[in-house]
């Protein structure tokens, strides 16, 4: 192992990551766009997040792995024996949803999109779909697991000079939204639970934090523009995988935004980086996994004069202080991990999470250096639990039950750290550095789906999802650039779901390509934020309004307008929306009585009798001529005015 | 078809290329294809699957399926054939525990699936249930039997009979209650037949089975056997009942008694209800908590009255209009000696069936009726077609279910010909079957939807 120490984030180096090893891979979450669930017939994408009507409460119970231990992840979610608490509204679960129903059949509207989007990464498409229980013990599923199954194998996606791998990716069910989780109570909101969503999974092929982020917004563009997935917050969610040279694969779940990407995965590198640095530190001092040594200690009768108001009040209400002896640790609970973080915060995650010490601080330990016991308490307790100075002391408190958990899992981080970096699942956090979430489970945790029978996948289902495949978006973005597109409409165009509007009107129609590429992405932004409801748009009701364009029914102002008067109509298209055509004596008369009212007007500026006369006749004939030939005539009209009136 | 290990479940073309490249089950493969290559092990099929497809388990865990046409080489890597056996752990002895014993019909109470097969393996030694139920060793030192391995629906007299003598020998040996794990489809049917064959029993005796699996972190299966172990260890109700969820949280289970119970949901985990009545008591990991006084009490002698006894020519006919005569003709001639009719409202079949009614009383088949309804007495006076079915031989029964009366007729034909006897036998309550009174809250069926309804649901957890 190599004796880098870690810069900080702005400083580091492709190079310092090569030096570290540094590899990081994606799981990307993505929701896909049905109307209902995966393998029920609730509604998908209704969320109501205060009101439910019932509650049902479940607790988790490990099943045997196959060779009769318990899981890791399986032990760790049982030892915490959480009440689990669903929410449920009527409206968008059922009696499925809830395990207490048999799955319907899968949803073949979402299986149809996660066979495009396979395509699209250039993926092997499987020929039986298989559906696997992924066992999730931490109630996020109240079944205890997710039903998911490979749709394809294999692919990649181009990024740089290089490519890099797509592993597999899955059709899976979306699970609950955690509402909150304090002490032993765990309460979920069940309306997301059962949406189809696609796990993309890639080789682990990248080199630095930044192109973690970089691979990510590719595929994310990718998968928006086949128009078939969810968007808004929580639509896509990213774990994301980092591993140093020596370490172990770590998982960071759920982070939602691209951005924190960077710094996230930069703060996991070094904390593994410190962590292996922290088992040679160990391995000096002569503490391995055979050597380590840790006994714990009820000492709440030392304590109950404590000025130390953390403990003084645990004891005031009944509970105990275990006290941790870690033999020849002494200063190292304040080893650096992440930034602003040192291996205290280690075994506080583990104590919150594990013993359900939810309340902070849930320890204090000798090694620190802020207020905690005075130095007299400290040498009673040491003397008590028989500790020497070059010994570091972690107290613990709570309910009986929970202390003891408490010290047990204190015990166990800290051996651990002679391994070096914990297989786990981390949680993103805001200030960009991970905290533990739970132990990563391992492949065992998948079970075939007795419910379901294995489902065919016909040459012929995959043909027709081949022959409409959308075109990658790179290759749309060069072709607009080649026509025209304004710069700043094609990024959004190329991913948008009126992508294939465009080819249609542009190739198919002749349509100017500013203009439709300007009506389908800046049209429905105008219209929202008039307060329309754009979901009533779609593609047909651009084809069809350019088809009344096209032949001369409508002017080219005239397109928002009836798209307009279409949306607020809930989507349907009336007749009379079709504005008359103004003719040039209509016109001519709107331009006299205009300039009439204006004349009336007391005008600061003369000049300004043109402006005001325009407005008032766009203002009367808007959508039924367009506004640079109004503009001409109203021109051409005061001209004429003025001539006659020298 | 290919009954060897080696290639277990494929056949056809699929048997043919995997025998090709002599790539057996179990094999670590690399497979080629005209659509990719893959790495995996080649998995057993499913014997119902069809004979195109390979099943390839992932190394992330997951399994697909491959055309077999499209297999272009497999490269076997190894082999390694998977068993599994659940692990047992000695189920410790505390002799200030009571002793229960648990027979085990076929319902997979404790179970885990074989993840590579799918297969179902029941756990069943009490070691085997120690290392995944440990909890039960805080109620009862366990001893367990397997009697049958059938699914709950092949039930039947054999078994019942069996079950019925085997309880009865485990009494008079001195156990302290006893527990029956069973299916859930049918465990109703068995729980009233056990209630007629044991009549006087010292212990209580519980029938037990979980609504999900016991290899899903969400099963039911280990929190009912927690519940009916030590309702069989410590309760004081000396009757069949069986003990299932009352709610669908993980909160509580209800013993029902064995003759007033019935599976009213073909999923939910609360699908047991006492109908017409209410149950006998709660059950968590802390108390029993009786609803009611009446039940019989747990004594300390190991005395018991076995009555093993059942003729199968019985039938029940569910009732529904324009039903034609030659279904009631049809049992006759095909010599059954008793039917059970479910019949509309308050227990009514129409006029056209009369004849075959004559016919069945003339040749000596016995005919009770009970209602469809489920809840409600049989009342056969209020109309006179009722009266004019009485005049026919067909016997009310009061408020006995349907699936009770069936169990209780081949019961009773069992030990007579005498069809007075069966008459007096049927209509003798003996264990609940048919009660003097329904209380007003023996018939709640709330009707979601309705504001005073919703409240309630919002206090409890459902
Ligand atoms: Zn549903």
């Amino acid at each position: 192992m190599s004796d880098f120490v870690f810069k900080p984030f702005d400083e580091m180096t492709p190079d310092d990551y090569a030096e570290i090893g540094f590899k990081s891979g994606l799981e990307i979450h993505q929701q896909l766009l049905t109307e209902k669930k995966l393998f029920c017939r609730c509604p998908a994408g209704k969320y109501h997040n205060d009101v439910y009507h019932a509650e049902i409460l479940r607790h988790m119970r490990p099943t045997l792995s196959e060779l009769g231990e318990y899981d890791g992840t399986a032990l760790m979610e049982f030892k915490t024996k959480k009440d689990i608490i669903y929410r449920i509204h009527y409206d968008t679960v059922c009696t499925y949803e809830m395990d207490d129903t048999p799955p319907f059949e899968i949803n073949e509207e979402a299986l149809d999109i996660a066979l495009e989007i396979g395509l699209l990464l250039n993926a092997s498409l499987v020929d039986e779909l298989h559906i696997s229980r992924k066992q999730y013990l931490d109630g996020s599923i109240p079944t205890g697991f997710q039903r998911t199954a490979i749709t394809s194998v294999g692919g990649f996606i181009p990024y740089k000079d290089r490519t890099i791998g797509i592993i597999q990716m899955s059709l899976e069910e979306d699970s609950c939204r955690e509402v909150s989780d304090f002490g032993h109570t765990r309460i979920y909101l069940t309306d997301r639970l059962g949406m189809p969503l696609i796990e993309t999974v890639t080789q682990p092929e990248m080199r630095t934090p930044q192109e973690v982020a970089e691979v990510n917004e590719l595929l994310r563009r990718l998968v928006n523009s086949t128009g078939k997935v969810r968007n808004g917050i929580g639509a896509a969610r990213q774990d994301v995988n980092v591993s140093v040279r020596g370490g172990t694969r770590v998982e960071i779940k759920g982070v939602p935004r691209i951005p924190m990407i960077p710094l996230l995965t930069y703060n996991e590198a070094m904390r593994q980086w410190n962590l292996l640095r922290l088992r040679d530190e160990l391995n000096k001092r002569g503490i391995n996994t055979d050597t380590f040594e840790a006994r714990y200690f009820d000492v709440t009768k030392l304590l109950t004069k404590t000025r130390y108001t953390p403990i003084h009040n645990a004891i005031a209400e009944g509970k105990m202080v275990n006290c941790v002896v870690l033999r020849g640790w002494r200063g190292l609970l304040r080893w650096q991990t992440q930034t602003d973080t040192y291996f205290s915060k280690e075994i506080s995650d583990r104590v919150r999470v594990i013993a359900c010490l939810s309340v902070l601080p849930n320890i204090a330990h000798s090694d620190s250096r802020s207020e905690t016991l005075s130095s007299h308490e400290w040498q009673k307790v040491r003397k008590f639990v028989s500790a020497g100075d070059e010994d570091t002391l972690v107290l613990v408190w709570g309910d009986a039950r929970d202390a003891d958990t408490g010290a047990k899992e204190i015990i166990i981080r800290a051996k651990e750290a002679t391994i070096g970096v914990p297989s786990e699942t981390r949680q993103a956090l805001y200030d960009g550095t991970t905290g533990f979430e739970r132990i990563l489970p391992g492949p065992q945790r998948m079970y075939p789906d007795t419910d379901l029978p294995p489902k065919k996948i016909t040459d012929e289902r995959k043909l027709r999802i081949k022959q409409n495949l959308p075109k990658y978006f790179w290759e749309r973005e060069s072709w607009y650039k080649s026509i025209g597109v304004p710069a700043d409409i094609i990024k959004d165009l190329s991913v948008s779901k009126y992508a294939k509007t465009f080819e249609i009107l542009v190739e198919e129609m002749g349509i100017s390509p500013v203009l439709a590429a300007n009506a389908l992405i800046n049209f429905p932004k105008r219209l929202k934020k008039k307060g329309k409801d754009i979901s009533f748009l779609n593609s047909n009701t651009f084809i069809q309004v350019f088809e009344f364009f096209k032949n001369k029914l409508i002017c080219k102002d005239g397109i928002f307008y009836l798209l307009e008067l279409i949306v607020s109509n809930n989507g349907i298209f009336e007749k009379e929306f079709i504005p008359q055509h103004c003719s040039q004596s209509e016109l001519l008369y709107e331009i006299r009585q205009a300039s009439k009212k204006v004349e009336k007007m007391k005008l600061y500026d003369e000049k300004n009798n043109i402006t005001l006369t325009l407005s008032l006749v766009m203002k009367n004939l808007f959508g039924r001529i367009d506004g640079c030939i109004v503009a001409k005539e109203v021109i051409n009209y005061f001209a004429k005015e003025t001539e006659n009136e020298q | 078809m290919n009954n060897s290990e080696d290639y277990k479940g494929y056949r056809g073309r699929s048997l043919e290329v995997l025998q090709n490249f002599n790539a057996m089950v179990w094999s670590e493969v690399y497979l080629e294809t005209t659509d990719g290559t893959f790495d995996g092990i080649i998995l057993p099929r499913s014997e119902t699957a069809d004979d195109q497809h390979i099943v390839l388990k992932l190394p992330s865990g997951y399994n697909i399926g491959l055309r077999a046409d499209k297999v272009q080489n497999i490269k076997i890597l190894g082999r390694k054939i998977a068993q599994y056996k659940i692990p047992e752990k000695e189920f410790p002895f505390n002799p200030k525990l009571p002793k229960v014993k648990l027979f085990g019909t076929g319902g997979t109470i404790a179970s885990r699936l074989d993840y590579r097969t799918g297969a179902v393996i029941p756990a069943f030694s009490p070691g085997e249930l120690y290392g995944s139920v440990p909890e039960l060793a805080d109620y009862c030192n366990l001893e367990t039997e397997k009697l049958y391995g059938v699914f709950s629906e092949n039930m039947g007299p054999e078994q019942w009979i069996g079950t019925a003598k085997a309880i009865a020998r485990e009494i008079e040996k001195g156990v302290h209650g006893i527990v029956i794990g069973h299916g859930t489809d049918t465990m109703h049917h068995t729980a009233a037949v056990l209630s007629f064959m044991i009549q006087n029993s010292p212990v209580p005796i519980v029938m037990v089975g979980s609504q999900r699996s016991s290899d899903r972190p969400s099963s039911d299966a280990a929190l009912n056997l927690i519940h009916s172990v030590k309702t069989a260890a410590e309760s004081d109700i000396a009757e069949v009942m069986v003990c299932m969820f009352g709610p669908t949280s993980d909160e509580y289970g209800l013993l029902h008694r064995g003759t007033r119970v019935r599976k009213m949901h073909s999923s939910y985990r609360s699908t047991f209800r006492t109908i017409g009545d209410i149950p006998i008591a709660m059950v968590n990991r802390q108390k029993i908590t009786p609803l009611r006084n009446d039940y019989k009490r747990r004594r300390n002698d190991k005395k018991v009255d076995l009555f093993p006894y059942f003729d199968d020519r019985v039938a029940i006919v569910y009732y529904y209009p324009n039903m034609k005569p030659d279904i009631i003709d049809s049992l006759i001639d095909n010599g059954y000696r008793g039917i059970v009719i479910a019949g509309t409202g308050l227990g009514h079949v129409n006029k056209p069936l009369y004849p075959a009614l004559k016919r069945a009383q003339d040749n000596n088949v016995a005919v009770y009726m009970t209602v469809q309804t489920l809840w409600g007495y049989v009342q056969m006076y209020v109309y006179d077609t009722g009266r004019d079915m009485m005049e026919l031989g067909v016997v009310p029964t009061a408020n006995m279910l349907p699936e009770v009366a069936y169990v209780k007729l081949g019961w009773a034909l069992g030990q007579t010909d005498d069809l007075n006897e069966v008459r007096r036998i049927m209509l003798t309550p003996i264990a609940g079957e048919i009660t003097e009174r329904e209380p007003s809250n023996g018939y709640l069926i709330f009707q979601g939807g309705i504001p005073e309804v919703e409240e309630f649901i919002s206090k409890v957890r459902k």
